[in-house]
């Protein structure tokens, strides 16, 4: 019985979390057509079962690096919603100011360290992050998310020999959603699951259904214990599908490079029903409603808020300016 | 001469090259795609085949080494980049070798490869997808740099471009792609050095590159309303500058505005004066003045990307300082929406 609680603890506070990235970029889908969100936007609904399943094992002290589809990854964390809808409307109050849109969000007192949109160039700067902390001896995991493309970079390699060889504590995070942009893997990588690259880099690594938020979450927490351990980094691939268009507010099958049975199938497996199906449609219905009122709540701060002034424009280029 | 636009002349350049040169090859990320590089290469690979015209991975400091050692053994391929800020990840083939290829084996190697560097703008596209760096790869010793403004050098330049046995770099600025402009169906090749006359004048030089030539020819227009006459130069070709072209129009005028898409310091702009100077000095009547990016990474806000980024007014502003008029400026002209981060109406993003 202890066990069913737990159980059910664990699938309500990982669908509280999917549930609010949903609600939250359904919201930004529905108002970008107001013009008033003007950046580029790179949506992750149908892949809210990795960034809830990692983030649940991982405390506030840990950090997260992430790439340019970061929505999900700073909710996750416990990043501030407010200042990060203020900063797709390019306001001062934004957790960047306005300098980065959608595609730079930070929040740094929860442990989201940063997002940026070239691809894999966050990856080594985690594990920097993470040699960091090792040496001044601080208890803290790193997560570094990236797709599919991101492994393609030899910066990946790069960072996954150094981090293996010095037993860093990270999370390599690759959320294979079989396409970069328009491109689908199979014309970019060969037959093999992204996963065996943690064997060829000497290191542990998983492959799992990105889809199934407990299953990211039980992985996620053999990783994070290993590597509070000092038994090194891990390397997942957790399998996946975004539901919009690669960049934008909009759904992209009509572009022809992917099928409609394809994401049919994808969404028969949607990573929010599959939990949602195995609680109450009470405690559903409860956190639909606390998410739009915590969602509506950062839009309506986010449009009051004030856009940066001139002199903001050169400010921050140097520290101390 | 029938009108196409800028993105299409591009499209139009690659399909001709292709069918053209059997060693012609097309690569890069979203080619072959049903986007296309913003139309610039949609439906070549069904009219070439997947030999030919590649997806790559997203790899592009190996590709270029691919490109380059395809290059040495007689292909000619053409890689794009949908931003230069991507082909940041390439600069050691780019740099160290392609560039140097030729040189450091004696003349014995040849990197004829042809990058195309796509530089965005507008629309939040921030401090990772906007940057125009081109003075990084002029200042390149080896390499070969252009800047087409008009449709018919994004055709001409990627015409010479595949055709040269050196490495060339073409910037292709993203607000220039919806741009029509007479280019000739034939193939018709631009050189890839020298500097063209786009507006003859007497009063100003107006030297500008790629989406600044717009912005020129439009200042140069308005300049007009309060009598001054203004020659525009459309540098194009970086390496070298055209200092012959410049000296010719500044013995007539006696005064420059320098308009570059990139910053100022360590930049074209400042190229163009060092050069002037050291060449022209005797021409000027007055100092020289640059209208480039503010010294700062692109701001991500409309709010501030609108204050960011120099446009005719700058231009007139600089030209009205550079000949110190007593008369005012003419009104500014209507502005046609909120936002100056888009460059037409039907720019709405997320691009």
């Amino acid at each position: 019985m202890t066990h069913i609680k737990q159980m059910n603890d664990v699938r309500a506070a990982l669908l509280k979390t999917m549930v609010l990235i949903r609600r939250a970029e359904q919201r930004i889908s529905d108002l970008y057509s107001e013009y008033e969100m003007r950046c580029p936007t790179h949506l992750c609904s149908g892949q809210e079962g990795i960034c809830a399943g990692i983030s649940h094992a991982l405390d506030t002290k840990d950090m997260v690096f992430s790439g340019h589809r970061s929505h999900g990854h700073y909710i996750a964390k416990g990043g501030d919603l407010r200042s990060m809808f203020a900063e797709l409307y390019g306001k001062q109050t934004g957790c960047a100011a306005g300098k980065g849109g959608s595609q730079h969000l930070i929040d740094i007192d929860c442990g989201f360290m940063g997002a940026a949109p070239i691809l894999s160039s966050t990856i080594s700067v985690g594990v920097g992050a993470a040699w960091s902390s090792k040496l001044d001896g601080l208890d803290q995991v790193v997560v570094v998310y990236f797709g599919d493309g991101a492994t393609e970079e030899g910066v990946f390699h790069e960072s996954a020999n150094f981090a293996a060889v010095h037993k860093l504590p990270v999370l390599f995070v690759c959320e294979n959603n079989l396409y970069s942009v328009h491109s689908a893997l199979d014309v970019r990588q060969p037959e093999r699951p992204i996963s065996a690259f943690g064997d060829a880099h000497g290191m542990d690594s998983a492959l799992v259904d990105g889809n199934d938020a407990i299953a990211v979450h039980e992985v996620a927490r053999v990783a994070v214990e290993r590597a509070r351990r000092g038994l090194g980094p891990t390397l997942i691939e957790a399998t996946t599908y975004r539901y919009f268009e690669h960049c934008g507010p909009n759904e992209d099958i009509n572009l022809g490079y992917r099928t409609a049975s394809e994401a049919d199938a994808w969404r028969e497996q949607d990573p929010i029903t599959r939990i949602k199906d195995q609680l109450s449609e009470n405690l559903f219905s409860e956190i639909v409603s606390s998410s739009d009122l915590v969602i509506e709540n950062a839009v309506e701060f986010a449009k009051a808020s004030p856009f940066p002034e001139l002199d903001q424009l050169y400010k921050h280029v140097l520290p101390g300016g | 001469m029938r009108d196409l636009k800028f993105s299409e002349a591009i499209r139009e350049a690659q399909s001709q090259m292709l069918a053209d040169d059997p060693n012609v090859l097309l690569m890069g990320l979203g080619v072959p795609g049903p986007t296309g590089i913003f139309g610039t290469s949609s439906g070549l690979q069904e009219q070439f085949g997947s030999d030919r015209v590649i997806d790559t991975p997203s790899s592009e400091n190996a590709m270029t080494g691919v490109a380059l050692g395809a290059s040495v053994l007689g292909k000619r391929p053409i890689m794009v980049h949908m931003r230069v800020d991507f082909a940041v990840l390439s600069m050691e083939p780019i740099v160290n070798q392609a560039a140097k290829w030729h040189y450091m084996y004696g003349g014995k190697m040849r990197a004829p490869i042809v990058i195309r560097m796509i530089i965005g703008r507008g629309w939040g596209q921030g401090p990772q997808h906007s940057q125009s760096l081109q003075s990084w790869f002029a200042h390149v010793p080896g390499l070969k740099v252009v800047m087409p403004a008009r449709p018919l050098d994004a055709k001409g330049m990627i015409i010479s471009a595949v055709r040269d046995d050196a490495p060339v770099v073409i910037f292709e600025h993203r607000w220039l792609y919806n741009l029509s402009g007479p280019v000739p169906e034939e193939i018709t090749p631009t050189p890839l050095e020298g500097a063209q006359v786009l507006r003859q004048g007497k009063d100003i030089t107006i030297a500008a590159t790629s989406y600044m030539v717009i912005e020129a020819l439009k200042a140069a227009e308005e300049l007009q309303k309060i009598g001054v006459d203004a020659e525009v130069i459309d540098l194009r070709c970086l390496t070298p500058i055209d200092t012959y072209t410049l000296d010719a129009s500044l013995k007539k005028t006696g005064y420059l505005v320098v308009a570059d898409t990139g910053q100022e310091a360590c930049g074209i702009a400042a190229e163009v004066i060092s050069q002037v100077a050291q060449k022209s000095f005797t021409h000027l009547k007055g100092a020289p003045k640059c209208v480039t990016l503010p010294h700062i990474p692109t701001p991500t806000s409309p709010a501030l990307a609108d204050h960011f980024y120099p446009d005719y007014r700058d231009l007139m502003t600089a030209a009205h300082s550079a000949l110190d008029l007593q008369v005012p400026l003419p009104p500014a002209l209507p502005q046609k929406s909120q936002w100056r981060d888009i460059p037409d109406p039907s720019f709405t993003g997320p691009y």
